[in-house]
């Protein structure tokens, strides 16, 4: 009774938007782990991204400037990661956690005087006669650009990783920083390219919520995003497609929880609220408790690199 | 005589409190292979860490082919025809034979053209490889075939090579020789590191030798005898330890039929292991590194738990204790890796004379740390064991690799034990502080302790152990009397060149 | 060229002096982001560092208010360090802290109106086993399948902001006046009420149990075996193993530690201070207090330091969006900063910049 009043066509494409925001974060955050990078400051990066992307859309009136304005942003606040981390060794795991109380005071503050307006609206993608299948075209193709965009770059840092020399090199950087420094390879310069690819991505994936889904800047309102988005990492052992798979069956869930909530299940909302996080852990449990070491986790990660020679 | 192919001119380089090398000057000719000898600490690295452009000289020139050259990174010393073979690979275990390779060339091929020359150079020099496999399930021989290979594959005129036996069996060696004799002969020059004597004299045209920084001489090993070599080395008569003579006594460990399932992806399970160890007894366990020997460590130290009964200790079932219980029944042990396994690096030696003897030797009461009493114990250690360190305030790390092993395994042997078991005891050490060593574990033989000396240097095998065995993927061979081994025999017991076919027979 | 140099030993001048140093630099870079936000930037650092103690207008409210703030910062502070030094990342302190709010609140209310000695005694412990039991969750994962603790002891917070949320809205709302969310006031309950012990100080039972938490953590982590193991476990894992540590032991005692005071801190928080299970109730206190245990130096007594600053700058905080009108969030990127410019002159003591000379560099 109460499932037969959700549509699934609107699901699958509601399953699509709720994935994106994390997809954007996990896939960046993705090369920075390749690399041998471990950044907690997902969160404040994604809400870093949020906040500019939303404050740069409304005083241009274009959501696509507020997008570009996004990644800046997001990208400024991972060079701060990529200073203190990089230049002057610090901790990974501490830098990360500055890196999100921070982010998410200076959104708070940027942020104060956008609380309660509109941004402009992105439009959809016409896909023309493609949005008229039965089903799959509610469900697949009724999108705004950025939902597309987010598969190819998947698909982008698939091909990236997997054939390209620079690929490689990245690769080679995170397993083992010291045989690459011997080869002659430039540590630093590398994980300090890929620390700003992922801040980019995190704050791309900001401002989808703030733009595109909530649409609204309120604060605080990535409300642990970022750091499901590191979790997918893990849950899709540093692989590309499997991280987009992830995303998708946790905006599933999102999804399917809001669906009971709007349902009128009895059920307390805060209740409902709290599954997206429980099934994340649960899924952090699965995978981790797979024998072994996941041989696919990069050799030197969250290793400190420091020259020697 | 060769023509000169790289000629090294008052080469200087500095790090703050040591002077790494000071003046060194030598020449190495088109197609000869030359040795580079030295014992640890002596500038071998920082010295060709220069001629491969990883490091940059303070002072002095270098030229090459009679064109100047000051490589900046390790790419331009590349491009100028010179390629090195690390000690510690540089190589990366989650990616495959062919992108390791493709990794260390300037200009290399698509993935699959690769791949097919990697097949082709590889059986041509008598080093098979398959360059689809991950680097991570290659033995160390074959990992070192991954790096030969690498070089081989860009035509070098210079083979830097480092240390490169020091993970092969005799055969094994035998087989790299065989190689570089038919590089030579192709004409490419090979700088060959070592501070293994007899493989010197065996295939150098020409040495030099080094020692704190300088050079000592350049000369033809085949006219030196080894002890000559070695004084040149080390700057000192060395005596061989004494051994007294002495009785064995009773089984005092035992360990039979243990399977045991390694801890670490990349690392090898024991199979099937029976040994026993008498009072008085000095075993020894050789075997090429990677077989097995940190998991048999971590096995008699309790680090790994095993079944009770399959480890005894004077017929009691020991294998479930943990490393303090078997400490307090007299079973010590000390690791290969000093820092972060057998001492805290950014601990004091204070801190780190407690890591162990905190039970046997009283420091806690009920939990609570007599620091007056660690302190003392600290000391009692670095005195006697001759650690040269300011005082036991020092962190462990500042010390060095000689001074850091004196002090790990004196606070074993200070612990009073009934066995002792030490894994690789004087690698990396400088040579006074080796005999230092070997001396302390045959006189705690003397005393009557079974001792287990795990080790890949045959020579200290040979000159501490009374009984021989040697490890081989995991497996243990029966022990045999040391003496009157050949390293022929001992050879055959590490496994030979098992996988290795000998595919040429190109000599030089 | 400038290069970094690792030292031989770290630095023991500069460990000591970099938490000064920060906090200065975090007053330059403030007092500029003050003066970007169009307020004199030597009123509001004045406001928030020194008026709440030394004005005559704002001391008599806000010098108690000193320790009210700071006490659940160090009594969680403590906690945490001790995890970190064993490299066991607890950052889900402020999920500890509501979930020891709400069991120490589940208490009284189950006792109301009873009166009777024993129920504050039952509160403390009850609080300190909610947070216990929620650091156990991930403490448990990791040591069971080996999951990350960073992750799910900071997912956990979010579900325990819900479960607060559903605690305030249902279970645990106030009988008496259903209309608005929230429970009893237990300020009003005085068997539960975790009242002020002298007069005008901000001196409460929460205040006692951190200068205890303190004393046991410097006796236990300089003194004790398990102190010396937890930071030996922390620099040197394989060396712990071999010292005979059992890792899953120590991820255990250390979350269960933390878990444990920051439970407390939140109970003593909800009984006095906070007076009611609240949707807003939750401060953030949980993750100020990261920034508290590293600017302490992980230390205990550094910790007792960097928590009154702190609590200093939570309450020039209220007094400066009073005054000034200055934004609630400025606190928070102050606060941020300081772990910034903390973790960024850190290098400085496993590190010495040299200067060395271009032409051979």
């Amino acid at each position: 009774m109460i499932l037969g009043s959700i549509n699934p066509a609107v699901l699958l494409a509601a399953l699509m938007v709720a994935a994106t925001p994390i997809l954007l974060a996990a896939i960046g955050e993705l090369v920075v782990e390749k690399s041998g990078v471990l950044n907690l400051g997902v969160e404040g990066m994604m809400i870093m991204g949020a906040c500019v992307g939303f404050i740069v859309a409304v005083n241009t009136g274009s959501p696509f400037i507020g997008f570009v304005g996004a990644a800046l942003g997001g990208m400024a606040l991972s060079l701060l990661f990529a200073l203190l981390t990089q230049a002057l060794m610090t901790n990974q795991v501490a830098s990360g956690l500055a890196l999100t109380l921070f982010g998410l005071g200076l959104t708070a503050l940027l942020g104060q005087r956008y609380v309660g307006i509109t941004p402009p609206r992105t439009p959809k993608l016409d896909l023309g006669l493609l949005s008229d299948i039965p089903f799959l075209g509610r469900a697949l193709f009724t999108h705004d650009i950025v939902v597309y965009l987010t598969i190819a770059l998947v698909g982008a840092v698939w091909w990236f990783l997997k054939y390209s020399r620079a690929g490689m090199i990245l690769r080679a950087v995170g397993e083992n920083h010291d045989a690459a420094h011997a080869l002659g390879y430039h540590v630093k310069r590398v994980r300090v390219l890929a620390i700003m690819f992922g801040g980019a991505c995190a704050g791309l994936g900001g401002a989808y919520l703030s733009l595109i889904r909530v649409p609204q800047w309120t604060e605080g309102m990535t409300v642990g995003a970022g750091w499901i988005a590191l979790a997918l990492v893990v849950f899709a052992s540093w692989r590309p497609w499997r991280a987009m798979a992830g995303a998708y069956l946790f905006g599933g869930v999102v999804v399917l929880q809001l669906n009971l909530q709007a349902a009128g299940v009895r059920i307390p909302v805060e209740y409902l609220s709290m599954s997206p996080y429980l099934i994340t852990i649960l899924v952090l449990v699965i995978i981790s408790s797979g024998k072994g070491r996941s041989l696919n986790a990069p050799g030197s990660l969250n290793k400190p690199f420091h020259a020697s020679s | 005589m060769h023509a000169t192919l790289l000629q090294l001119d008052g080469l200087s380089k500095s790090y703050p409190g040591v002077r790494a090398n000071d003046d060194v000057s030598f020449a190495i000719g088109e197609g000869q292979i030359h040795a580079l000898l030295g014992e640890n600490g002596a500038g071998k690295s920082t010295l060709v860490k220069m001629i491969y452009g990883l490091v940059r000289p303070d002072a002095g020139q270098m030229t090459l082919r009679g064109a100047p050259f000051a490589p900046a990174q390790p790419s331009e010393a590349r491009q100028s025809g010179v390629a090195m073979v690390f000690q510690h690979f540089s190589l990366f275990d989650a990616l495959d034979v062919a992108e390791n390779v493709a990794l260390g060339m300037e200009n290399p091929p698509p993935l699959r053209d690769l791949a097919a020359r990697i097949r082709t150079v590889s059986e041509e020099y008598g080093l098979p490889l398959d360059p689809s496999r991950l680097v991570g399930e290659l033995s160390a021989g074959e990992r070192q075939r991954v790096e030969i290979v690498r070089c081989l594959l860009q035509d070098p005129k210079l083979l830097i090579m480092d240390e490169p036996t020091s993970v092969l069996t005799p055969q094994e060696v035998d087989i790299l020789f065989r190689t570089l004799r038919k590089l030579s002969s192709e004409g490419t020059a090979i700088l060959y590191i070592s501070h293994k004597l007899e493989e010197i004299r065996a295939l150098c045209d020409e040495a030099t030798i080094l020692r704190g920084g300088r050079k000592i001489a350049t000369c033809d090993p085949r006219e030196k005898s080894a002890r000559e070599l070695a004084e040149l080395m080390v700057g000192q008569l060395l005596n061989p330890p004494e051994r007294p003579a002495r009785a064995m006594g009773d089984v005092l460990l035992e360990v039979e039929a243990l399977s045991l399932k390694s801890n670490n992806p990349f690392g090898t399970s024991l199979k099937d292991i029976s040994f026993q160890l008498r009072a008085g007894e000095v075993l020894g366990i050789a075997g090429v590194a990677g077989n097995g020997q940190d998991e048999l460590l971590l096995m008699l130290s309790g680090e790994l738990r095993a079944p009770s009964h399959q480890v005894r200790l004077r017929g009691q079932p020991v294998g479930h204790l943990g490393p303090n219980g078997r400490r307090g029944l007299g079973v010590v042990a000390a690791p290969e890796e000093r820092l972060g396994h057998a001492a805290a690096p950014d601990m004091s030696l204070t801190e780190n004379a407690l890591l162990s003897a905190s039970g046997r030797k009283r420091l806690e009461q009920g939990g609570f740390i007599d620091w007056g009493k660690t302190e003392t114990f600290a000391r009692e250690i670095i005195t006697r064991f001759d650690v040269r360190t300011p005082g036991p305030h020092v962190l462990a790390r500042a010390l060095s690799g000689g001074n850091l092993q004196k002090f790990v395994i004196g606070r074993e042997i200070e612990l009073d034990p009934d066995v002792i078991i030490v894994n690789q005891p004087t690698w990396g050490v400088d040579a006074s502080a080796a005999a230092t060593i070997r001396q302390a574990l045959l006189d705690l033989a003397g005393k009557g302790a079974g001792v287990l000396v795990i080790s890949q240097d045959l020579d200290e095998l040979l000159e501490v152990a009374d009984s021989f065995a040697a490890l081989n993927e995991g497996r243990l061979s029966k022990a045999r009397p040391a003496k009157g081994l050949t390293v022929e025999e001992i050879g055959l017991m590490m496994g030979g060149a098992h996988d290795m076919h000998v595919a040429h027979e190109v000599t030089s | 060229m400038i290069r970094l140099e690792k030292r031989k030993e770290p630095s023991k001048l500069w460990r000591i002096a970099n938490p000064f140093l920060a906090v200065a630099l975090t007053m330059l870079a403030g007092g500029i982001m003050f003066a970007m936000l169009g307020k004199d930037p030597f009123v509001a650092i004045r406001l928030i560092f020194f008026d709440p103690i030394f004005s005559e207008t704002f001391a008599s409210y806000s010098r108690p208010q000193l320790l009210i703030k700071s006490a659940p910062l160090i009594l969680i502070a403590v906690g945490l360090a001790i995890g970190f030094k064993a490299n066991v990342w607890n950052i889900g302190a402020e999920g500890q802290y509501i979930m020891g709010a709400l069991f120490g609140a589940g208490v009284a209310l189950a006792f109301f109106p009873a009166p009777g000695w024993y129920i504050f005694p039952l509160m403390v412990l009850a609080g300190a086993f909610g947070g216990f039991l929620w650091a156990m969750i991930p403490a448990i994962l990791k040591t069971r399948f080996n999951t990350n603790e960073i992750l799910v002891s900071l997912l956990l917070v979010y579900v325990a902001e819900r479960i607060l949320a559903a605690m305030a809205l249902g279970l645990m709302r106030n009988p008496d006046q259903p209309g608005f969310p929230g429970s009893r006031d237990l300020r009003r309950y005085e068997a539960a009420y975790n009242s002020e012990l002298i007069a005008n100080t901000g001196m409460h039972w929460g205040v006692v149990a951190a200068i205890i938490a303190v004393i046991f953590a410097y006796v236990m982590m300089t003194r004790h075996m398990l102190g010396f193991h937890i930071q030996l476990a922390g620099q040197a894992p394989r060396a712990a193993r071999f010292g005979g540590v059992s890792p899953a032991r120590l991820v255990i005692i250390c979350l269960g530690i933390s878990g444990a005071l920051a439970g407390l801190a939140g109970m003593f928080e909800v009984s006095g201070p906070g007076g009611q299970v609240r949707i807003e109730f939750a401060s953030g206190y949980g993750f100020t207090a990261i920034i508290v245990a590293f600017l302490g130096r992980l230390h205990p007594i550094g910790i007792v330091l960097a928590g009154l600053l702190l609590g200093l700058t939570y309450i020039g905080g209220e007094l400066s969006q009073m005054m000034l009108q200055l934004p609630g969030a400025a606190i928070q990127v102050f606060q941020g900063m300081l772990l910034f410019f903390l973790l960024a002159l850190d290098f400085q003591t496993n590190y010495r910049i040299r200067l060395t000379q271009g032409a051979h560099a």
